[in-house]
């Protein structure tokens, strides 16, 4: 239970931040283009509670969607409330705003902006240091022909590193079917990789743990993004809630600790806008 | 006896690989003088990597690997950038700046010339020229090899070396000849230094002074006072000669003689056409011939 309670920590932080954003979004505070990870921050608080039992500190090859990656994994809320905003007082001086967070200090690795490019980037930087290493791509990088390159090399390197896909079925709005015909796990079994398709359920990423760092590994996990590709606006049509799903089954602690870090992120967010 | 280029480069990468600055990678390096004769011959153990043919995500490999440790990166023919280049360019050359984590690259990037097709022929620094946070240097001499590296080691960028095959026999240093009341003064790049000279000589003789600026530091242009004061008294166009297409490298370092002296300077590269593999249909770096023209438009003899 205290896994599943300390991952919800977590993605309590990560939702809980994420629907201030939003909400900073619609109003007009957030100019920058926004890539929200509402629906799918179960992944990286998973990821990150594990690395901590293991007493592992990854490096950590994010994409666009990367809030819950820098939140999980311990950024500070403020720096990244002033990265959105566009300042010089963000994390990354305003460079990266929403899709490009980097922080050295947590391992942590900006990303450029041309898809999947953090495939051969994470596989590179893992070969050289031969350092724990994650690269997170979602379903669509999976497809560049550059991420499967990386994919094969890091293979017959053995490098201990797991590819997660947060596979939550959309590149933008075009489904995976419309765009192909191959599911990545079978991609990567071809490459001697070990593969998973799996739940976004802490518990299930949780199982796969024993073979975590040390050879390659693949997780597809399957994921729900509750919002548009960017910005603020709710998908209309919602397949679940992880989120929902976790606080039920925590009960009554689940509710103290999203009211919790409701409030903390409100007064980080308030006291980061009146320094305006 | 004075050692080449060939020899210099051999031994760059070996004390490289000996000191454990990084590793230098690329493809087909284990295959025997494969790269030229440019790499010695040593093991993976010794951190001497072959990556597999996927151009595009090896680039993003080497940058993974300069986020670590100070890599070499071995791209075989220069063309092949334009598969190798996009993450470099676009990661590699900003990290720096973006996420405060520099990310060092040495680019030895290959020039070759002649019946190797439409792609893989001579230099194509250009695709790197436009972008910010790259170095480009073009070594064509020992010493300046040295020099490129000594800078590769005291700083953290990208720096882009575009060699060409041709100059790897070279053991002699190139100085600027710089004449007093000179005609017309030739910047050059790349291999088309060795022919600028040739071309003094030719015109040497019909009492025609051409001086010579080599051009070293590409980006940034690191241009002497020397040459601009020579362009500056030229009685004719100065003439810049690179080995890629000139709507690029070329017409850019051209402009800025140009903004500094308000003297005219021409330029002749690659013919704006594509190459072929059969010698009629070639496209190679201004020879003797075509120089020699393009002087005597200038002097308008």
């Amino acid at each position: 239970m205290n896994y599943r309670l300390n991952v919800f920590k977590k993605a309590s932080l990560c939702r809980n931040f994420e629907l201030s954003t939003s909400d900073h979004i619609n109003s007009g505070k957030i100019y920058v283009p926004t890539y929200v990870s509402t629906g799918q921050e179960f992944i990286s608080s998973s990821l990150s509670i594990i690395s901590k039992t293991k007493k592992i500190k990854p490096l950590l090859f994010g994409q666009h969607r990367c809030h819950s990656i820098y939140l999980s994994f311990g950024g500070k809320i403020d720096y990244l409330i002033d990265e959105l905003l566009g300042r010089d007082t963000g994390i990354n001086k305003g460079f990266s705003g929403s899709a490009s967070v980097g922080n050295s200090k947590i391992n942590m690795y900006g990303h450029d902006g041309l898809m999947g490019s953090n495939g051969p980037i994470g596989v590179g930087a893992c070969f050289a240091s031969k350092k724990p290493t994650i690269i997170f791509l979602g379903d669509a990088a999976v497809e560049e022909d550059y991420v499967l390159g990386a994919m094969g090399w890091a293979s017959k390197k053995k490098l201990p590193l797991i590819f997660v896909i947060e596979d939550n079925n959309f590149s933008i709005a075009t489904e995976k079917a419309v765009r192909r015909n191959w599911e990545i796990k079978d991609i990567a079994k071809s490459f001697k990789i070990k593969a998973f398709d799996i739940k976004d359920c802490p518990l299930e990423i949780k199982y796969k743990s024993k073979y975590f760092f040390k050879q390659p590994i693949l997780l597809n996990i399957f994921t729900n993004r509750i919002n548009e590709h960017r910005g603020g606006e709710s998908l209309k049509k919602n397949k679940y809630d992880r989120y929902l799903i976790e606080m039920k089954k925590i009960g009554k602690k689940a509710t103290i600790i999203d009211q919790k870090f409701k409030k903390l992120i409100e007064k980080l967010w308030q006291k980061r806008l009146e320094k305006r | 006896m004075a050692k080449t280029l060939r020899e210099t480069i051999k031994e760059t990468l070996r004390s490289h690989l000996k000191k454990k600055i990084g590793k230098v990678y690329g493809q087909c390096l284990n295959a025997v003088d494969w790269i030229e004769g440019t790499v010695p011959s040593l093991k993976e153990k010794d951190g001497l990597i072959d990556l597999s043919m996927a151009d595009v995500a090896n680039g993003g490999i080497v940058v993974g690997a300069g986020l670590i440790e100070k890599p070499i990166y071995i791209i075989r023919f220069q063309g092949l950038n334009w598969f190798n280049a996009p993450i470099i360019i676009n990661y590699a050359c900003k990290s720096k700046e973006i996420w405060n984590i520099p990310c060092p690259i040495f680019i030895r990037s290959i020039g070759m010339e002649g019946s190797i097709g439409p792609v893989t022929g001579s230099s194509h620094h250009s695709i790197y020229f436009r972008m910010p946070g790259i170095k480009i240097v073009s070594p064509m001499t020992p010493n300046e090899y040295r020099k490129a590296y000594d800078y590769f080691i005291k700083n953290e960028d990208v720096l882009y070396l575009s060699e060409h095959s041709k100059s790897y026999n070279n053991s002699k240093e190139l100085t600027d000849k710089l004449e007093k009341n000179t005609d017309v003064i030739i910047f050059a790049i790349s291999i088309t230094r060795f022919q600028a000279y040739k071309i003094k000589n030719y015109f040497k003789k019909l009492d025609i002074k051409i001086s010579i600026a080599n051009i070293f530091w590409i980006k940034p242009f690191k241009i002497k006072r020397k040459w601009l004061e020579t362009l500056k008294n030229s009685k004719f166009d100065g003439l810049l000669l690179d080995d890629d297409y000139v709507d690029g490298t070329a017409k850019a370092l051209a402009y800025e003689l140009t903004k500094k002296t308000k003297k005219n300077v021409r330029v002749l590269g690659l013919e704006d056409r594509s190459a072929g593999f059969s010698r009629s249909k070639d496209n190679l770096s201004p020879n003797f011939e075509r120089i020699r023209k393009e002087v005597y438009k200038i002097i308008k003899k």
